[in-house]
């Protein structure tokens, strides 16, 4: 455990709202290792971006409640002041965020905005060095001719431009962590893909280690090493990335799996669908949070399952479902493959 | 009208958008091709698929093809008859045929009126129905899509993405429109919910003998509802073809390389594609 690079222990979020109390977070651990990618997975008001955000100190508020531990080398991030994690962000760790059209200034040259950031932190940089900084970092994630669009307003970068040049600033201090929250999710596919190769490339060289925010499974399939799935503020099952493709034991997870539309599989009849919609956090059910959508739905769900290790073979790969592991591995079939699945008669 | 005949016909159609400048007297510099020339049909009760990347031009090519903006040049039918240039008065009658179901659900639906008369007044302004007839009709359409008749007095917040994508689709099929034309109606929703609504057009579909132009930008979803798909690239349908010879036997170089850049959900395919791309 002590080569973990950041480690965040039982980190719940809660917030006061004019509806009422939300548990947006409710005990995500995790390690990172260096080189590693996480992907983080769920859908809206699963309680990842949150979790990621929180990290770096972003939800800290009147209206917000966090407890738990997230250390990075050893260093309690929860506690420390605004004056260290300003520090923090960008110079240990970076953040792409979804949006690549609102990440930047409009008014500010692209080279100007990364001369800023390194100045910032770095204030004995002279303005040469930064701009020349700026411009290796723009070339260094696949702007062409950045010696001369360093200058360039963000509105004359494309979309994937942008998201570059955003990576790119969120590389200019070097840090050892990124967090990326739907970092191509408003992209192209084609674009995705350069993005996506960019990543891997940093993990690799550089040995960054990455926490990435998807909903999209085949993004996860790409880079990712190890997977949390999360629903409903909770994790529901986490595992190596094989372990969740191809022994995957939460109903939810058979479920998001079950209704990707594959390329490389024969066109379905009909695409597996998971009924209802994600819950409110404000109205969450007790018990299993996803026992409302099961099929599998049985008497004990009614009570919370932790996040347990339920396989002897796989000590690392834990999920939150009282099925046994025999039921599950026979549930999780449909046609075949693997798929939400249909109530046992 | 023979059998044969498609339902909606579009040919050579072409929107540029002219890109003015001057002082006093605006001149036209340049002309953006938006839609530069495409041509495709769909039948009665068929699925046609555009995919594309964002600045293709599918969006604006629908909008084109329903007389929603003026196009440029080129012609569509409807059922024969010739709708490009036609006035909004002639069109009128034409619109309860053909509907449009669009990406946002948060946007498109207008927060201050009720779910009732958001399906409601299409039937209302067209003479279809009105009084207790009317919200019969509503609760119908609300029933068929999946809601609950109850919903009829609730106001768009109250529903998630998904219940207000399928009040959009309730709202699109209150005139009985022959042609829906869906513009990315499932990428704003999550995971869970996109296969639903999916789910919900092809049993709509059947039921009604649907005819539906669905625009995506996720090729995984179109191939699985479309029966045709036509590759839209820069202003042009660059490749056109059945759903499963356009997928898995692409032939131009975009939708080859549109296709390959699809993410696999499959970690050991993934690895092997890396390595085979590394290695060429």
């Amino acid at each position: 455990m002590s080569e973990a690079l950041l480690s965040v222990r039982d980190l719940r979020v809660g917030f006061v709202t004019e509806a009422g109390r939300v548990q947006a977070v409710d005990g995500v651990s995790f390690d990172l290792a260096p080189g590693e990618v996480l992907a983080i997975v769920g859908e809206s008001g699963s309680g990842k971006s949150v979790t990621a955000q929180t990290i770096i100190g972003l939800t800290r508020s009147a209206n917000s409640r966090i407890e738990g531990s997230v250390r990075l080398r050893g260093n309690e991030l929860l506690e420390a002041s605004e004056e260290t994690l300003q520090q923090v962000r960008g110079e240990q760790i970076g953040m792409v965020f979804q949006d690549p059209m609102t990440s930047f200034n409009p008014v500010y040259r692209i080279g100007s905005q990364i001369i800023e950031a390194i100045r910032a932190h770095r204030p004995e940089t002279s303005k040469r060095d930064a701009h020349r900084t700026a411009i290796e970092l723009l070339d260094s994630v696949g702007i062409p001719d950045a010696e001369r669009r360093v200058d360039d307003y963000p509105h004359e970068f494309s979309g994937g431009m942008r998201q570059r040049a955003m990576i790119a600033m969120s590389l200019a201090l070097e840090p050892e962590v990124l967090i990326a929250d739907e970092p191509t999710t408003a992209l192209d596919v084609t674009v995705q893909a350069q993005i996506l190769a960019l990543l891997e490339r940093l993990n690799r060289e550089r040995g960054l280690a990455t926490i990435l925010i998807t909903h999209d499974l085949g993004v996860v399939a790409e880079v990712a090493d190890r997977v949390l799935v999360m629903y409903g503020g909770r994790v529901v099952e986490q595992g190596t990335l094989d372990e969740i493709f191809y022994d995957p034991q939460h109903p939810y997870t058979w479920g998001l799996l079950g209704s990707l539309t594959r390329l490389d599989r024969p066109r379905l009849e009909r695409l597996p669908q998971i009924s209802g919609a994600p819950p409110s956090l404000l109205d969450l059910p007790t018990g299993c949070s996803f026992r409302l959508r099961c099929p599998h739905e049985f008497n004990r769900c009614a009570e919370l399952p932790g996040l347990d290790a339920r396989l002897a073979e796989a000590p690392g790969h834990c999920d939150r479902c009282w099925l046994s592991p025999e039921q599950k591995r026979e549930r999780r079939l449909v046609e075949g493959e693997i798929g939400l699945g249909e109530p046992a008669r | 009208m023979s059998a044969a005949e498609p339902l909606f016909e579009v040919t050579d159609l072409v929107k540029h958008f002219p890109v003015k400048r001057g002082l006093l007297f605006d001149r036209e510099v340049d002309r953006v091709r938006a839609v530069d020339g495409i041509s495709f049909s769909v039948g009665r009760g068929e699925t046609l698929g555009l995919v594309g990347e964002s600045g293709s031009g599918k969006s604006t090519a629908c909008r084109a093809a329903l007389q929603l903006i003026e196009p440029t040049s080129g012609s569509v039918h409807f059922e024969g008859r010739e709708i490009a240039g036609l006035s909004q008065r002639a069109m009128r009658p034409l619109r309860r045929e053909m509907q449009m179901v669009f990406q946002d659900p948060y946007a498109s639906l207008n927060p201050r009126k009720r779910v009732g008369q958001i399906i409601g007044d299409p039937l209302k302004l067209q003479g279809e129905a009105s009084g207790t007839e009317l919200r019969q009709r509503v609760q119908e359409l609300l029933e068929r899509v999946g809601l609950s008749p109850e919903h009829y007095d609730r106001f768009p917040h109250e529903f998630s993405g998904g219940q207000r994508q399928r009040i959009g689709i309730a709202r699109a099929l209150a005139l009985r429109p022959k042609l829906i034309v869906a513009d990315e109606p499932v990428s704003a929703l999550d995971v869970s919910i996109q296969a639903q609504i999916v789910n919900l057009l092809a049993d709509l579909q059947e039921e009604l003998d649907l005819a539906f132009v669905f625009v995506a930008h996720d090729i995984g979803i179109v191939r699985h509802v479309s029966d045709r798909i036509a590759v839209m690239h820069q202003g042009k349908i660059v490749e056109q073809g059945p759903a499963a010879d356009v997928c898995e036997r692409p032939k131009d170089a975009y939708t080859k390389q549109l296709l390959a850049a699809v993410p696999i959900a499959d970690p050991r395919e993934a690895r092997a594609r890396r390595q085979t791309i590394g290695s060429a």
